[in-house]
Parts: C-alpha cells; sequence; structure tokens
C-alpha cells in the first residue's frame, strides 16, 4: 500500500490530497492508521499495532480496517 | 514605471483588474505606481485604498478602437504610461488593434495575437482540440433551432447548451434546450452551442505563454466554494500533472502569447482530462498565483518592457484563497468628480 502523491497529513487529523484539493477530516484511528500506511507499513503490520494501542477483538479490528483501506481507495487515497 | 490596467470592476463576476493590480504591487522589485482604466464610475477598484493612484475612465469596446486610441492618448499625455495590461476578454480586439500605436507612443503591451484569439473561440475549440490531440467534449455549433433535432441523434440528454461569449445551462430535456437556446440567442447571438455534458471536477489553469510556443508559468487550481453565478468564490491550488502538461500543449500549439486561463473538467467516468474552454486573459483568481510562488502578472510587465524572463517551474500546493465581499465607503463628492471629470 502507498499513500497517494501529494497527500498531506497532519497531526490534527486534516487531510489535504494535493492532486485533487479535496480535505478530509479524520478521526483519532484513522490519522493512526494513514499514517502508518505513509510509513510504509503493510496491512497485517498495521492490525497487530492497532490491536496493542486499542482495546477491540481481532475479527472485528480486522474487517474495520479493511473497511478503511477500502474507503481511500474509492478517495484515490491510496495508490495501487 | 507606470502601469495601466483594466479591469477594476471587482464585483460577484469580478474583473482580473484589481488582483492583477495586487500581484504586480506585491512585486519586491516594482517601483512604480498604477493607473486604472475603468469603463463604469461605479467599479470597486476606482474606490480601493491602496490600488491605483488615479483612474481614468476608458470607452466601452463597443465605442471601437479609433475611441480606444483618443482617450489613451490623453491619459498618455496626462501620465506617461509604460505599460497598459488589458484584463477582459472584450476588450482584446481593440487592443490588439491599436497595439502597434500605443508601440509608437511608447505605451508596451504583451498581447494575444488576433489568431490567438480565434483559434481558441468557442466556435473553433473543437476543431483546434482534434488538431492538437486534446480531449474535449462533443460539441455541436448550431446557427438555427431546427438543427437541434439532429444534434438529439448523437447526443444523451443532459446536454449543455452555450452561448458563444457567455452563459451555459444544463437542458434535461427538449423544451429547455429550445427556451435556452432562444434565451442565448437573444443575448449574444447565434451561433449557439449544444455540448456533451459531462460529470466530473472542474479545474483551472492560469498560464502565460511566450508566443514562441513556451510556458513560462502555470498554476492549477480547484475551486472550493461556486457562486450561483460560476463564479469560485474559494480555491486552492494543486498540483496534478496532467493539467500542467495540458497547458503546456496547448500553449505549444497555439504559440499562445500572454496570459490564459484553461477550464479543463476531469471526468469521473473514464478518468480523462476534458478541455472545456481557453479564456484569452488572466482570471480573476490570478492573486493566488502570486501567493503560491507565481506572480504570473508581474511576467506580463516584464515581457511587456522586453526583459528576459526566466520561466517558473514550480509553485506551493494547498495555497488557498477565500473571496470577501465588503462594503466600501466614500464620499457623494468623490463619485461626482469621477462622473463630471472622468478621471480621479
Amino acid at each position: 500500500m502507498k499513500i497517494t502523491k501529494n497527500l498531506a497529513l497532519s497531526e490534527s487529523g486534516f487531510a489535504f490530497n494535493g492532486s485533487t484539493g479535496d480535505s478530509f477530516i479524520l478521526n483519532e484511528t484513522a490519522t493512526f492508521i494513514l499514517q502508518k500506511i505513509k510509513e510504509g507499513l503493510s496491512e497485517k503490520e498495521i492490525l497487530d499495532l492497532i490491536l496493542k494501542e486499542y482495546e477491540v477483538n481481532s475479527i472485528q479490528a480486522e474487517k474495520d480496517l479493511h473497511d478503511f483501506i477500502t474507503q481511500l481507495k474509492i478517495f484515490n487515497l491510496l495508490e495501487e | 514605471m507606470k502601469i495601466a490596467v483594466t479591469g477594476l470592476n471587482n464585483t460577484d463576476n469580478p474583473g482580473p483588474g484589481v488582483p492583477v493590480i495586487r500581484s504586480i504591487l506585491a512585486e519586491k522589485e516594482f517601483e512604480g505606481e498604477i493607473i486604472g482604466l475603468h469603463y463604469d464610475n461605479l467599479e470597486p477598484g476606482i474606490y480601493m485604498d491602496g490600488i491605483k493612484s488615479r483612474s481614468y475612465m476608458i470607452p466601452y469596446p463597443s465605442q471601437g478602437p479609433e475611441a480606444l486610441l483618443e482617450r489613451l492618448k490623453y491619459i498618455h499625455f496626462r501620465e506617461g504610461l509604460n505599460v497598459i495590461l488589458p484584463t477582459l476578454d472584450s476588450e482584446l480586439y481593440n487592443f490588439i488593434y491599436i497595439s502597434n500605436e500605443l508601440e509608437k507612443l511608447g505605451i508596451k503591451t504583451f498581447l494575444p495575437t488576433f489568431d490567438n484569439l480565434e483559434k481558441r473561440s468557442k466556435d473553433k475549440l473543437s476543431e483546434f482540440c482534434k488538431s492538437a490531440n486534446i480531449d474535449t467534449p462533443k460539441t455541436f455549433i448550431l446557427n438555427s433551432q431546427s438543427q437541434i433535432n439532429e444534434v438529439l441523434k448523437t447526443l444523451k440528454f443532459p446536454v449543455v447548451v452555450k452561448g458563444i461569449f457567455y452563459e451555459a445551462y444544463i437542458c434535461y430535456s427538449i423544451d429547455e434546450i429550445y427556451s435556452n437556446f432562444s434565451k442565448i440567442v437573444s443575448k449574444w447571438g447565434l451561433p449557439v452551442l449544444i455540448q456533451e455534458y459531462l460529470v466530473g471536477d472542474e479545474l483551472n489553469v492560469a498560464a502565460v505563454g511566450d508566443g514562441e510556443g513556451n510556458t513560462l508559468g502555470a498554476v492549477a487550481m480547484r475551486k472550493l466554494f461556486i457562486t450561483e453565478k460560476g463564479k469560485g468564490w474559494s480555491g486552492v491550488t494543486i498540483k496534478d500533472d496532467n493539467l500542467i502538461e495540458m497547458t503546456h500543449k496547448v500553449i505549444k500549439a497555439l504559440k499562445w502569447r500572454s496570459g490564459l486561463e484553461l477550464e479543463i473538467l476531469k471526468s469521473r467516468n473514464d478518468g480523462k482530462y476534458y478541455l472545456l474552454e481557453i479564456n484569452s486573459r488572466l482570471p480573476a483568481w490570478v492573486y493566488l498565483t502570486q501567493a503560491s510562488g507565481q506572480n504570473l502578472p508581474y511576467l506580463l510587465v516584464k515581457l511587456a518592457l522586453g526583459e528576459s524572463v526566466k520561466p517558473y517551474e514550480d509553485y506551493e500546493i494547498g495555497k488557498m484563497f477565500v473571496r470577501c465581499s465588503i462594503d466600501l465607503i466614500t464620499d457623494i463628492k468623490t463619485y461626482e468628480k469621477i462622473s463630471i471629470n472622468g478621471e480621479l
């Protein structure tokens, strides 16, 4: 997974896609995930970190993470 | 140095004059004065502080190039102008027509050519795009209402009905086409254009060409808020190589001289970029180009003066503009002066 070119993500959770002009407000978990994708971590590695960081069962976390990544693709925030 | 600038109509359908002036004044190396040229006594730029030293009324474009030249001779006699930057589409023909006379008077310009204007006109755009291998929505040029049914054999609803100069309506039925066709003809005359309606994001590029096919600067922007009149009230600079590549292609193919604005649609259906329009002047949002690192209006000043310029290669993305509407307070005495004397 690779974040789309020109995507700026701030610690406050504000993301700006400099290629399209779209901007997004992310919650804490979404910001955490996007930050980890930006650092080059795989989906599996991010899932492990979420399970360490948050009190959530693995099935739910995996499903939510997958859904979120799908959304990122829909909004063209991830490069294939 | 004295630079005269037109288009001080900073209304809800703003001319580019005030942002062009603000860009020039923002340039550190600029030393000189701005002289406003206005068509109407209520153009807000006349009354704004810190925009121009003096402003003079000039005749409307419909009065022709001779009337314009006579008035500019008087203004030049009073002011000693070095450069004139016209900023409105409708006045360009007259200014191009008298540009040699202005040069003889010592007034420099950097204008598009008649050929530039002709090839980018709305009724010639499809032909140009075909020759330059640029995508553009399917467009039909109609000289009579009787051609509408023929067009609808090719296009599906909705379609866009456009005037040759201004105005465009999205039409969902044949009745709407007929009604808007008549409305447009009564205002702008024939021909009327009927265009394929594409769904997508409208993006804009402001740029300057040197007349030899080279692009000297180009900044892309996406409108974030659009008024009922279709004007961008807020926008942000973006970096999309496809937009800049298309701009280089257009400027190269047309050998565009001067400033221009491209309106481009990125289709949500096929992801392609379609050229919608080429406006033959810098846009009203041009102050954003200066803020993002490319002072396109000042580039035109340097080109007019014949100075060598280095092409801009980059700009800052994420620079935003938000337009505002405020009430300027003046006195009836000021309005009296401008109404009686034609200058202030």
